[in-house]
């Protein structure tokens, strides 16, 4: 442990002295603090997306399960006689937690979208809607829907799987999209940053020279670049991360409109999610940089 | 100090350097001389772990360089001061700095060292343009700034390719004067020079063997110098 904190001493404040010795960079450190910045910003948007489908394939896969429809459709005279009759199946049904006849009001608000406001529901044949929780493991869906036959001819029972199961298909897929874009643009940065130490350690190559021949030792050279690469990283990734959570922050809240497609972003602690992006970018420079320098070092004499 | 046992190094193909064997003892000042290609700055570079001898063995401060890490042979550098011909620094820092990168490099940059390094750019010539840039130096302010850097960390051996090549002879005999002093010092010193003119010229103030490459061998050069 305390050698680890010496090591990220070292790398965050460094030896001013050994800063020094390789020459200060223009160039190129602007073009590597964009790219962790730019490849930061896009984490962001990946985890979002990852996180927010993994909340939506909970939701499809766990809160609808718990949940079906029952549509009834019949002549007008027979409608609430069929519903009570229902309602009463439903009542003696195990795994059954409740089953509620849908209000003329919720019934207009679903058709809303459709058909605007103000639709004059009780004037049209709508079929009855009964929103069935489930408690426990469930019911039997064949078991009831024969039970139904019997004493209600006019339901139908729905119990969701038919368009949930491609819809949870579609979310976890969507997921793992997300997690292998983080992936790529770990790797993407990774790479990134190995061409742009290369680049300046093959532009230092007679400095390297200079401090070989004077008696440094690789690690001390190496460092030089290493905090340099690692503080880039660091701080480019740390500007992205910023720029892509304010962005994702001010997504419009489309919650309040269709409940199901929504909330690409982030909720409750998820928010610190984002924090991660400018550590792990700073490990990711600090492997490539390290890796780069080993390898240039052990070509030289 | 430095030791080459039957040692042969060969660029690819043919051999440039057969059977050379040599043992530097501590306070000893070596001439090496023959025709430029003859193998000169490779049997230096041999003898400061730049070159791994393709055959035959090299000890440094009696440990085999094959078998010396990377950090090894730093620490043995530190040991070694070396000057090239054509003196390569950190162009962005100044001569001072310079002067002072291998204490800097090695942790030993404290205010007892910063005095030595003062004077040793007196030593030199050099405190007046201590501040400049290194190309901002003439040739021969350059060789004597690679001289003040290479013996710096007080090392045992000092090795000089061509130290006097790019200077006229007024500031090839202020250099060779250093060296000089360096030995009388205590340091074992090699020197590598097609210019023997310059040779003759130290033998009245220094007891020097004067080593000969020819025909990829060194011989012990007699009385015809």
């Amino acid at each position: 442990m305390r050698l680890n904190i010496d090591l990220l001493r070292s790398i965050l404040w460094g030896d001013a002295q050994a800063d020094r010795v390789v020459p200060p960079t223009g160039f190129t450190a602007w073009l590597t603090l964009f790219s962790s910045a730019a490849m930061a910003f896009l984490a962001v948007f990946a985890l979002a997306l990852s996180l927010a489908t993994s909340r939506l394939a909970d939701r499809w896969g766990d809160e609808l399960a718990r949940s079906s429809t029952l549509r009834i459709s019949a002549p007008e005279g027979q409608m609430a006689a069929q519903t009570d009759a229902a309602l009463r199946v439903l009542e003696t049904t195990a795994g059954v937690a409740s089953a509620r006849a849908l209000s003329n009001a919720e019934q207009r608000a679903l058709l809303e979208p459709w058909f605007g406001p103000d639709l004059p529901v009780e004037t049209l044949p709508i079929p009855q809607l009964i929103e069935v929780i489930e408690e426990g493991s469930g019911f039997d869906a064949a078991g009831l829907r024969l039970r139904l036959a019997a004493e209600v001819p006019g339901a139908v029972l729905d119990d969701h799987t038919r368009w949930r199961e491609p819809l949870v298909r579609a979310a976890s897929r969507l997921r793992l999209l997300g997690w292998v874009s983080l992936v790529l643009i770990g790797g993407a940065m990774a790479a990134m940053i190995t061409l742009a130490a290369g680049a300046a350690l093959a532009a230092n190559a007679q400095v390297i020279g200079v401090l070989r021949l004077v008696g440094a030792r690789d690690g001390y050279i190496a460092q030089a670049f290493v905090r340099r690469f690692t503080l880039r990283g660091l701080m480019g990734a740390s500007i992205g991360m910023v720029l892509g959570t304010l962005a994702v922050a001010a997504l419009p809240r489309a919650e309040v409109g269709g409940g199901f497609l929504t909330g690409l972003g982030f909720q409750g602690w998820h928010w610190l999610w984002p924090l991660l992006i400018p550590l792990l970018a700073a490990l990711v420079a600090f492997l490539a940089t390290r890796a780069a320098a080993r390898r240039t070092l052990g070509e030289m004499s | 100090m430095i030791e080459l046992e039957n040692v042969a190094y060969s660029y690819g193909g043919a051999e440039l350097l057969s059977d050379i064997s040599l043992k530097l003892q501590p306070g000893s000042f070596h001439f090496l001389t023959g025709p430029s290609g003859s193998g000169k700055t490779t049997l230096l570079k041999l003898c400061y772990a730049a070159l791994i001898p393709t055959s035959g063995y090299v000890r440094l401060f009696d440990t085999d360089v094959r078998a010396m890490e990377r950090d090894d042979i730093a620490m043995a550098r530190r040991r070694i001061g070396v000057v090239h011909q054509d003196c390569q620094f950190l162009n962005h820092l100044s001569v001072a700095e310079n002067i002072a990168l291998p204490l800097t490099v090695s942790g030993r940059a404290d205010d007892s060292e910063m005095d030595n390094l003062n004077e040793l750019t007196g030593w030199v010539g050099l405190t007046a343009r201590a501040d400049a840039l290194p190309p901002e130096l003439s040739g021969g302010e350059r060789q004597r700034a690679a001289l003040a850097r290479a013996v710096i960390m007080s090392p045992d051996v000092v090795l000089a390719d061509e130290p006097t090549g790019n200077v006229d002879w007024e500031m090839s005999q202020r250099l060779m004067r250093l060296l000089v002093e360096l030995n009388r010092m205590g340091k074992t010193i090699m020197i590598a020079t097609h210019d023997l003119a310059l040779i003759r010229a130290a033998k009245p103030h220094v007891q020097a063997r004067v080593l000969r490459i020819s025909n990829r061998r060194l011989q012990l050069a007699g009385a015809d110098l």
